[in-house]
């Protein structure tokens, strides 16, 4: 690959308003997109590489200034074009596509139309052209029977295909560049792994520059052919990808893959005589949408004939992909939702049974951590209000509440002058550690954690599981883990159960899961996990 | 706190609109403590021009009663209904929005419906009745503007509340045991604040305007004297005697101007992120 470079981006640097958490939310980056040649731009939240995405699109927001640096394309300066260059650019040489499907779709226009969309805006071909181009293009990114997919709105694709709707539209025009913004995160891994594929394909066939940003090192292992790693909006490493992850010379880069969880579970200790913390028996619910004159009543089975129960001392994992109904078992588990069917057993009370102040009382031996740091904790009330409410509202003494609250905080790694802060004063790490303080602060008998690291970012991932199986080794606490990771179950995880929309397909020990896995969707999530075919993993 | 007033303040509108309703309380409160005298007394001969004698600047009208005192009187009435009337239009329609959105279902559906029927009379309508039934007094007066006004929270704080209840932290107030009275308000309501404050800002000011209507009908207060009472007594000689109408009309104009604009900038402060130049 030794063609020219198509994009030169040269000491890039973009001042943020003042006032903020640093000067610069791109200070000093230079790298180069070569034709026929993916760059993962890696980093966690806040490192400024979706930053660095924009500018190459000229969409940065008004509130940022572009200090110095040169982004050469076609031997001009991106930086210094005006808004008619730009608009001539963008679509026509560099494209871009977008990590939510859902939102960069216009809702009420139909697939087709907005693909024709894009050559529209460049006065390119006839309309019956257009539409000729835009059944090839869908034909193209293996869209299922392009010519209903064209007429068809987003809302009626799957998460995959619109991702797919996506791309072709920005292929459209053939760029020479295509800049993918974490275009994964919002999918299931399986579908993931396809479009991880079709990105690699196309670009390969049409000899693209790609920039893909991306925070999971998995995906750079199965995707990138070299690699930038972005930290606090500064280069520390690049290099080809095998440099990289093979040989990472940055501390910070052999941080972060070590944080990356391996696929290989740990050796757990057999968990024998020990009594059953939670039972689940025949659990069903299914959602009814009400249908209107014309339309039949929707209706998703979330759980069907759920059975599974925790030992004391156990985390049992639910994986699953989204939709798959592994969120509603835990609040079915919580009370949080009403079952249809099936009964509840925590020790030897009933919990489906009971109601009312009953209820109420023995909520406090099951409690949840939540899978967003940032809708979890009220903004309005105190970290110290929000950890000792819930004692305060079992009997106990004011007083003693906070104390305890000060305890747990310490506990969770935090010290005692958070008790008078508010949560937005936090990052989402410590917020979780929040989180799982006031899951505490009752001293339950049982977690149930949903998605509880999913929102992190990668070592703080690491550094809150590590939290959480510490404490509850300590406390004796049994857990229900709630993930589409399979990596992180595979890490804390004593058993595994699979869901496949709404029912358990199967449930063993991590060890056994990963070594033999039986049913063929467990076979096809594990085949499709980021990240396996180079090794990213060497921490292992 | 400071940040919510640097951001009111920066606003012009707000700016100005608070400025108008701070002169306005001063007038209602400090006001007739200036001018002892009744309101309801003749002070001079009917018909005087204004800006011809410094004891009564802003003229008399039909029966020799100072304008001016009228204006200084009727700023203590006409705030006093806007204020408590929304108040009284909170305390129904909050609980009941927030009850209707918390607990959803029969209750929510029974709850609207009672809603919908006080939105589906014209309020107006509705106001003169209840004042006519109960007899026009200042309690009349405000009871019924707090009955058709209402509503709108009521409709305002079920929607946030539906919005609200199934934040995450919500949830785990449920988890821990908290019960549902408990979780309304202290989880829920704060968070749900600001567009009732939004709300009831400009709903003072149509409270005002809805007593002047009353009383510009001659079912006001016969006791007291307010803007729309004094608008409706100079209508008939409106062209002999302008002043007698035109000026306690500019003081509803003005009044409900300051609200309004103090709603804006309350809307603009306590929603920083729609206000801030728009992209």
């Amino acid at each position: 690959m030794a063609a020219d470079p198509v994009v030169r981006i040269k000491d890039l640097r973009i001042a943020l308003p003042p006032g903020g958490e640093r000067a610069y939310a791109v200070d000093g980056v230079s790298f180069d997109l070569k034709p026929g040649e993916i760059v993962c731009v890696v980093g966690e939240s806040g490192s400024g590489k979706s930053m660095c995405a924009h500018a190459l699109m000229g969409l940065l927001p008004d509130s940022v200034v572009t200090e110095t640096g040169e982004i050469a394309f076609d031997s001009s300066n991106l930086l210094a074009l005006d808004e008619d260059g730009w608009r001539d650019l963008r679509g026509r040489r560099i494209a871009m596509v977008f990590q939510e499907p859902m939102t960069a779709l216009n809702p009420l226009m139909r697939i087709g139309d907005q693909m024709t969309e894009m050559f529209e805006a460049h006065d390119l071909l006839s309309p019956r052209e257009r539409r000729q181009k835009a059944l090839g293009l869908a034909q193209e990114v293996g869209l299922p029977d392009p010519e209903r997919i064209v007429r068809a709105y987003p809302h009626q694709l799957s998460g995959g295909q619109r991702q797919r709707a996506m791309i072709a539209m920005a292929l459209a025009l053939e760029p020479v560049v295509l800049v993918a913004d974490e275009p994964t995160t919002a999918l299931d891994v399986t579908t993931q792994a396809q479009i991880l594929k079709l990105i690699r394909d196309l670009q390969r066939s049409r000899n693209m520059a790609v920039m893909f940003i991306t925070h999971d090192f998995g995906v750079v292992g199965d995707i990138a052919d070299r690699v930038v790693v972005l930290r606090h909006g500064q280069i520390v490493e690049q290099g080809s990808a095998q440099a990289v992850l093979e040989r990472p010379q940055h501390a910070y880069t052999k941080a972060l893959l070590a944080a990356v969880p391996s696929m290989a579970p740990p050796p757990r200790p057999p968990l024998i005589d020990r009594n059953k913390a939670v039972e689940v028996i025949g659990l069903d619910k299914t959602y009814v949408t009400a249908g209107g004159w014309f339309r039949p009543d929707r209706s998703v089975q979330a759980a069907n004939q759920v059975n599974f129960s925790i030992l004391q001392g156990e985390t049992l994992g639910l994986v699953g992909e989204s939709g798959s109904g592994k969120s509603s078992v835990a609040r079915l588990v919580m009370r949080l939702i009403g079952a249809d069917r099936g009964t509840i057993r925590i020790g030897d009370v009933d919990l489906t049974q009971l109601e009312g102040k009953a209820l109420r009382d023995q909520r406090r031996r099951i409690q949840m951590i939540f899978q967003d740091p940032f809708a979890s904790l009220n903004p309005r009330r105190k970290v110290g209000q929000i950890i000792s409410d819930g004692p305060i509202a079992h009997g106990s003494d004011p007083e003693k509440a906070r104390q305890r609250a000060r305890d747990l905080l310490g506990m969770v790694g935090l010290d005692g002058g958070a008790m008078e802060r508010y949560p937005h004063e936090f990052s989402g790490g410590q917020r979780q550690r929040i989180g799982i303080a006031r899951a505490l602060a009752l001293d339950p008998e049982i977690l149930v954690a949903d998605e509880a690291v999913s929102a992190l970012d990668v070592s703080v991932q690491a550094q809150v599981l590590n939290l959480l199986e510490d404490l509850k080794t300590r406390l004796g606490l049994s857990m229900l883990f709630i993930t589409h990771d399979l990596r992180v179950a595979a890490q804390i995880c004593d058993r595994i159960a699979v869901m496949q929309r709404g029912v358990i397909v199967e449930l063993k020990a991590t060890a056994t899961l990963f070594a033999a896995p039986e049913h063929p969707y467990t076979r096809e999530l594990l085949a499709a996990v980021p990240g396996q075919q180079k090794p990213v993993s060497l921490s292992a | 706190m400071k940040q919510f007033w640097k951001l009111m303040l920066r606003n012009p509108s707000g700016l100005i609109g608070l400025t108008i309703l701070v002169i306005a309380i001063v007038i209602a409160v400090f006001g007739p403590l200036m001018f002892p005298n009744s309101p309801l007394r003749m002070v001079q001969r009917p018909f005087l021009p204004p800006f011809t004698l410094s004891a009564v600047p802003l003229g008399t009208d039909a029966l020799g009663r100072d304008v001016f005192a009228g204006i200084i009187y009727g700023a203590r009435v006409s705030l006093l209904v806007g204020l408590v009337s929304t108040l009284a239009a909170l305390a129904v329609g909050v609980p009941l929005g927030a009850i209707a959105g918390y607990f959803g279902g029969r209750i929510d559906d029974a709850l609207m419906r009672f809603t919908e029927f006080f939105q589906t009379i014209p309020s107006f309508a509705l106001a003169i009745v209840l004042v006519a039934v109960l007899r026009p007094s200042i309690y009349s007066i405000v009871a019924s503007i707090a009955i058709v006004s209402w509503p709108p929270v009521a409709r305002l704080v079920r929607g946030e509340v539906l919005s609200l209840r199934t934040r995450e932290y919500v949830q785990a107030a449920i988890v821990t045991g908290q019960t549902s009275g408990w979780i309304i308000w202290h989880e829920i309501l704060p968070n749900a604040l600001s567009p009732v404050v939004v709300l009831a800002s400009l709903m003072v000011a149509t409270a005002i305007l809805l007593e002047s209507s009353l009383s510009f009908l001659g079912l006001g207060d016969p006791n007291l004297i307010s803007w729309g009472y004094m608008v409706g007594a100079g209508r008939t000689v409106i062209r002999q005697a302008w002043w007698i109408t035109v000026f306690p009309g500019l003081a509803i104009l003005m009044s409900v101007l300051g609200l309004n604009l103090v709603g804006e900038g309350l809307n603009d402060a306590l929603n920083p992120r729609l206000a801030r130049d728009g992209r």
